[in-house]
């Protein structure tokens, strides 16, 4: 129906385990029936797909050597996994494995693990609720598949970096976690996605499914650093089992296109989930997180927060959606969004989306669009700080408490220096904020 | 120290100060009352720079430097301080790092070398005994969820760091219980000093129990309309404020 992902579609199969072929077989027969959203499309109304307006090419064999030196990642000293355009780079990677953790690519999947996976996968993608879905199956060559024994704490952040070069034509990427945490385990999860400053266009499909067994803790942050040309339309799908917790937190800097979709369906009771995000679109960038945490069970928890800061010509879309269906009592659900636009020309779409259909539930949602307080900026300077490294102060300011809450100290120490560049490359303007 | 010469301030196309007069030198505290709406708190305002208060006509000097001219910042360097009568809350700036920020960037204007962390640190927290208020409060986003006492004590605490040459304090005094009144008026005499003067805006005549003033002027529909020393503030406390705006 759409030819931008003609020629990646044509060589998929050739390309996955013999075993991957009946799901890629799935999501190309749900591929072949899936319209592409357009602005009439509700969950598409502020976001273009015109990015996608080319043809896009599989990844050359440059891929494998790709030189990654200059992309600034975190560096956590647990367990690494590296891709370059899709391809995995064994060199680049740190593979030792502590007891009780699985880290395994599909391609490199035992018959007892495809099984497994074969088994997973998707299992946390509600029906309908991902359109890029279908397509992520149709193409999928490769992915990862991380599991955490019943009663296993592994200690150490797994960290999976995937990166892009940039080629000299448009490329698509299709990338798959799949995290299954058994009962009473915890583990942290670090997914860093970036690219290449001088890197041509490459568009991302990146879908994580995160499956939480009874009383399992995750934390699990997912980065997407990539910027320039890149399009990134993935998200993450997470199902909670009794007394499970999942602490997410999510970064976007803005490039052409980012569109997540965060979607937490709390299946077992006593299942908590907090989620944190910041966005950062500046020139004429756009990101656009949809989220949707589903209650379908007594006594469950969810906490969200999210914040902009939307400058230049950018665009930003946030859509928090909570539903809470009706056997959900004592449900306890909060969502905040804060905005913070610097430009005139700025733009943001916020809304929350409430569905309750339980009658003794707890529902606290707020949404806010501010401008920098000229009191507070006024405030600063009668102390003597100047108004440049003021308006640095108070833009950091903005986000720093979700910055402050990453639990992850290496991740901490590799996000605040990389976010306070971002508002300003001077280290005068920042020298305070770190 | 401070010359101000028949200043005239608009705020919402509304005149509020019509031509008022007013010299410090070094060393001097003046006290500054005056009924509500009289201008006493545009005066410190306006002196330090906030956005929609303008001049009209007059001039303000400051250590012989045109202080009008200066930005709100560079008036802060020449060592003005206002203590806000109302302190803005401003989370996710954490108070300590506002400090340093403040107090560089005013060494750095004096030519003074740059203080170390661990020295800012150490000096930070005697201050915060010295005004009474726990070392948390320096970890916290700057006055966020702070009490009104709280708040008050943190201006204090940014004088005592920032060791400025003119202190204006804007009803340090309001909100303040009996115990919090007599840290605040301790911290002011503390640091009163040949060199360094002090403007106190006041709605009442409690604070110069505390701090004796050498000078009182009384301000009413824009102007001073009388001045005296301390003992004028005792006899607003007696008769009030009417018998001054018939005098005007």
């Amino acid at each position: 129906m759409v030819d931008f992902m003609q020629r990646p579609l044509a060589q998929a199969s050739s390309a996955a385990p013999a075993w991957l072929q009946d799901i890629q077989s799935r999501g190309r027969d749900a591929w072949k029936d899936t319209r592409l959203p357009t602005r009439k499309t509700e969950a598409w109304k502020y976001t273009s797909l015109q990015p996608l307006q080319q043809s896009f090419a599989v990844p050359g064999r440059d891929a494998a050597k790709a030189d990654v030196s200059a992309i600034n990642l975190p560096q956590l000293g647990g367990p690494t996994l590296v891709f370059t355009d899709g391809v995995y780079r064994a060199e680049l990677s740190s593979t030792v494995l502590p007891s009780g953790l699985t880290l395994v690519r599909f391609a490199d999947a035992d018959a007892a693990q495809a099984e497994q996976i074969r088994t997973a996968l998707g299992s946390a993608l509600l029906p309908g609720r991902h359109v890029f879905a279908p397509l992520n199956e149709a193409t999928l060559a490769d992915g990862v598949f991380l599991q955490v024994a019943a009663n296993a704490v592994v200690e150490q952040p797994v960290h999976i970096a995937w990166l892009t070069t940039g080629q000299h034509e448009a490329i698509s990427i299709t990338q798959r976690l799949l995290v299954c945490l058994g009962a009473n385990s915890q583990a942290t999860v670090v997914e860093t996605y970036a690219n290449k400053a001088t890197g041509g266009t490459a568009f991302t499909n990146g879908i994580t499914e995160l499956l939480l067994d009874r009383g399992a803790r995750l934390h699990h942050y997912r980065l997407q650093l990539e910027q320039g040309g890149a399009v990134h339309i993935g998200g993450v799908h997470a199902r909670l089992g009794a007394d499970s917790l999942l602490s997410g937190f999510h970064l976007a800097l803005g490039s052409a296109l980012k569109r997540i979709d965060l979607v937490v369906d709390h299946q077992g009771p006593g299942a908590h989930c907090d989620l944190d995000g910041i966005y950062l679109p500046r020139g004429t960038e756009t990101v656009d997180y949809h989220t949707c945490i589903e209650h379908s069970v007594p006594n469950c928890t969810s906490k969200e927060r999210f914040r902009g800061i939307i400058a230049d010509e950018a665009t930003a879309v946030f859509n928090g959606r909570i539903h809470i269906h009706p056997d959900a009592q004592k449900t306890r659900a909060e969502l905040s969004n804060k905005n913070l636009l610097t430009s005139n020309k700025a733009e943001i779409n916020t809304k929350p989306e409430l569905e309750i259909y339980a009658d003794d539930v707890q529902c606290a949602h707020g949404a806010t669009v501010a401008q920098l307080d000229p009191l507070a900026l006024h405030y600063l300077r009668t102390r003597g700080v100047p108004k440049e490294e003021a308006e640095v102060m108070l833009s950091y300011g903005f986000i720093n408490e979700l910055v402050e809450a990453v639990a992850e100290p290496g991740l901490q120490a590799f996000l605040k220096p990389l976010l306070a560049n971002r508002f300003a490359p001077e280290p005068r303007l920042t020298r305070h904020i770190l | 120290m401070l010359k101000v010469d028949n200043l005239h301030v608009r705020v919402e196309s509304e005149d509020i100060l019509k031509g008022l007069n007013l010299t410090v030198k070094a060393g001097e505290v003046h006290a500054i009352m005056g009924p509500n709406g009289s201008g006493k708190s545009t005066l410190g305002h306006v002196l330090a720079g906030r956005p929609g208060y303008t001049v009209t006509a007059g001039s303000a000097h400051l250590l012989g430097q045109d202080l009008l001219a200066l930005a709100t910042e560079e008036r802060a360097h020449l060592g003005l301080f206002l203590a806000f009568q109302y302190p803005v809350e401003i989370p996710g700036v954490s108070n300590m790092e506002f400090l340093k920020a403040s107090v560089d960037a005013v060494r750095e204007h004096r030519g003074e070398p740059a203080i170390d962390s661990v020295s800012f640190m150490k000096q930070a927290r005697e201050a915060c005994k010295s005004v009474d208020l726990d070392q948390a409060f320096l970890k916290r986003g700057v006055n966020e969820g702070f009490s009104g006492g709280e708040k008050k004590r943190n201006e204090l605490l940014q004088m005592m760091l920032l060791q400025p040459k003119l202190c204006i304090m804007d009803e340090t005094d309001s909100g303040l219980d009996i115990d919090a009144l007599q840290v605040v008026a301790a911290g002011i005499n503390a640091m009163r000093s040949p060199d360094r003067s002090f403007i106190l805006v006041t709605h009442y005549q409690r604070l110069l129990n505390f701090i004796e003033p050498d000078y009182v002027h009384v301000l009413s529909g824009g102007r001073i309309v009388k001045s005296g020393d301390k003992s004028l503030a005792l006899e607003l406390e007696e008769r009030g404020y009417a018998w001054l705006e018939d005098v005007a």
